[in-house]
């Protein structure tokens, strides 16, 4: 029917190897793309883009993070809202500039990739341990990272600027600009127009933060799905696997086991910067980067599948989108009282999550793969 | 041990595999109809290459496919007359069935003994216990000797022995033993299927062993199957396997015309009378 490789040859080893090697498959995929990147935009409104949208890209990126470190690498780590943190707060440096070393304020897009790197070398930092430790011991170690870097970043006012509310807050940036300085200062409102939109800040339009976190979850999900498929992907496997078996056939753990931890903080470093500068706005340490975050970013590789990166967004999906659909049927649709919508909506999405996990232990994705293999053999059942 | 013990006791068949077709992962079907049947006091043989499906049977009837991902869809399997098939491993070890599964997979931080007596969990006579636990030291006294030390820590045949002996402390009525001589030199390969053949004889224990090593299982079991890519293609007492032409061939390395040459090798297939 739909999903079938009759008919479909190939004649080179990379066509075969493609993501998407069913030609259905790539028609579809690039169809949701196109869907998300050409049509979405000019329908999301403030709430859709703030409540249901960036929440998604934005623990969608996280969870890709984590997946890579947990999935690919076997490293358990309770450290990723801390690690967001890390993301947040050195974004809001990159973002006012940081006069000691002579950076000058920065330019959003530079801002969240050196927040990744922050938050990688930060990562391979905590990582250290990782070489001496395993499972559950190495999972209370990044337990550490998680309430030391929130405790670091609350107690040294340097982070936040000294601000009186301990708070960040994202600085109006602009992702192109045609207008003069004076110009700006001369127009508050130009963040709201189309020759300087603003991309961080309170003028910020719904469909600009969309397509750009939208872009960067395309861009840095791309480069996750092949980093994973190569030698470096590979290698994080093998030593998840079995980490003797490889450290015996010359894979070094101690290189693997870092990249892992960095090439994780990095993607998760970005989330936590977007989470601060494009979804909220503004972040103070211990409210917005619990040790809660860390669990759910969990929990969402484990549902969506552990070792997958299309797992990863659709647990993001699951855990972030899910809820919102609950509350506004059940408060909205039915019009019940939203207390009771609210507590009905956890126990339904609790008990789909048990529910999921029961029926296919490895998680949606691993469900997902199931069903492309039925779909190839249909109307055969092996 | 001569050819005389091979005639198996005429017996009930304690266990009845009948056509069962077994599917991984709803996709790959790896048993293609195999039946079988274990004679009470007998030992069986199921043989067959690496993939041929032996351990699938063998972890088909003992229930332990779920955890792998695998179901039986098709046939059924008897044990005394009764379907087992809806049992969970540990209702079956109950029944008098239990399985050794390859690889002995002992548990490593538990001493030979300790091991042991795991293996009498399901039984709450303690007085028998101990008295099955001097019968297992009188089969494996190597066990004895070790019988403080860590599981984790002895060589590989006396992991074997602590398998079969925590086997044995359920004072079962089969045992499935699942590749007894992988990974063990030959000699102790030698040793392990005495102690299974006098406890066959002895404890009257049937066995049902999946075995690459057809030279030796022929010569301790009585009666052979062979199993190639999910399907019985042969299957007779095994003093008449270990005479068969092609099972010599195949599986025993014996040519009737001496040493062959790889030329040969590729009509191999094409040359077995079942596969015809």
């Amino acid at each position: 029917m739909f999903y079938r490789e009759a008919g479909e040859f190939k004649t080179s080893y990379a066509a075969d190897q493609a993501t998407f090697p069913i030609r259905f498959d790539f028609w579809r995929f690039w169809v949701v793309v196109a869907i998300g990147a050409l049509v979405l935009p000019f329908l999301v409104n403030d709430y859709w883009t703030n409540a249901v949208m960036l929440p998604f890209f934005v623990y969608g990126m996280a969870a890709i993070g984590l997946n890579i470190l947990t999935g690919y690498c076997g490293q358990v780590s309770l450290g990723t809202g801390g690690f967001m943190a890390v993301g947040a707060y050195s974004c809001y440096k990159f973002m006012t500039g940081i006069p000691e070393i002579g950076l000058p304020p920065m330019h959003i897009l530079p801002c969240i990739l050196f927040s990744g790197m922050t938050t990688a070398a930060v990562g391979m930092l905590f990582g250290l341990p990782s070489l001496r430790i395993k499972g559950f011991y190495l999972a209370v170690a990044t337990l550490a990272a998680q309430f030391f870097l929130i405790w670091f970043f609350n107690k040294f006012g340097w982070f936040y600027n000294y601000s009186a509310s301990g708070q960040i807050s994202a600085i109006e940036t602009y992702l192109w600009c045609f207008a003069s300085a004076e110009e700006i200062a001369a127009n508050p409102g130009i963040g709201k127009t189309l020759t300087c939109p603003a991309i961080t800040g309170a003028n910020t339009a719904a469909w600009m933060a969309y397509l750009f976190c939208f872009s960067l979850i395309f861009v840095f999900g791309w480069v996750a799905r092949n980093l994973v498929r190569g030698r470096i992907g590979r290698s994080w496997m093998a030593i998840r696997d079995m980490d003797i078996a490889a450290e015996i056939i010359g894979v070094n753990p101690l290189l693997t086991k870092l990249s892992a931890f960095a090439v994780s903080s990095f993607y998760i470093g970005m989330a936590g910067a977007m989470y601060f500068a494009i979804w909220k706005g503004a972040a103070e340490g211990t409210e917005a980067f619990p040790i809660n975050v860390s669990f759910l970013v969990l929990f969402m590789v484990i549902i969506g599948g552990l070792g997958s990166i299309f797992g990863s967004l659709v647990g993001a999906a699951f855990m972030v989108l899910l809820p919102v659909f609950f509350k506004n049927f059940l408060a909205g649709t039915l019009g019940w009282p939203t207390d009771i919508a609210e507590y009905l909506q956890i126990m339904i999405v609790g008990s789909l999550i048990i529910a999921i996990l029961i029926f296919e232990p490895h998680g949606i994705a691993a469900l997902w793969r199931t069903v492309k293999e039925k779909l190839r053999l249909w109307p055969f059942p092996h | 041990m001569s050819a005389a013990e091979q005639t198996a006791p005429e017996a009930e068949n304690l266990l009845e595999v009948k056509n069962i077709e077994v599917i991984y992962n709803h996709v790959i079907l790896v048993l293609k109809g195999v039946s079988l049947a274990v004679p009470k006091g007998g030992i069986t043989a199921l043989l067959g290459g690496n993939g041929a499906g032996k351990t699938t049977t063998l972890k088909a009837i003992s229930n332990l496919l779920h955890s792998e991902r695998g179901e039986v869809t098709k046939g059924h399997i008897l044990y005394r007359g009764e379907r087992v098939a809806e049992l969970n491993p540990a209702a079956l070890v109950k029944r008098g069935v239990i399985q050794v599964m390859e690889g002995r997979h002992c548990f490593e931080h538990l001493t030979v003994e300790e091991n042991l007596l795991t293996g009498a969990y399901v039984r709450s006579d303690r007085a028998a216990v101990r008295n099955d636990l001097e019968m297992v030291y009188s089969y494996f006294p190597r066990l004895k000797e070790r019988r403080r030390s860590q599981a984790g820590y002895t060589s590989g045949g006396e992991q074997q022995m602590c398998a079969i002996g925590r086997a044995l402390m359920s004072r079962p009525e089969t045992i499935l033993l699942d590749e007894p001589s992988m990974g063990l030199a030959p000699q102790l390969v030698e040793q392990i299927f005495e102690i299974v053949k006098s406890v066959n004889e002895n404890e009257g224990v049937s066995f049902l062993l999946a075995e690459q090593n057809t030279n030796v299982a022929l010569r301790y079991a009585h009666y052979g199957y062979i199993l190639e890519s999910g399907r019985v293609v042969m299957d007779g007492p095994a003093a008449e396997l270990r005479e068969n032409p092609d099972v010599k061939e195949f599986y025993l390395g014996m040519a009737e015309e001496g040493r062959k040459s790889f030329r040969d090798v590729r009509s191999y297939r094409r040359r077995k009378r079942w596969l015809s």
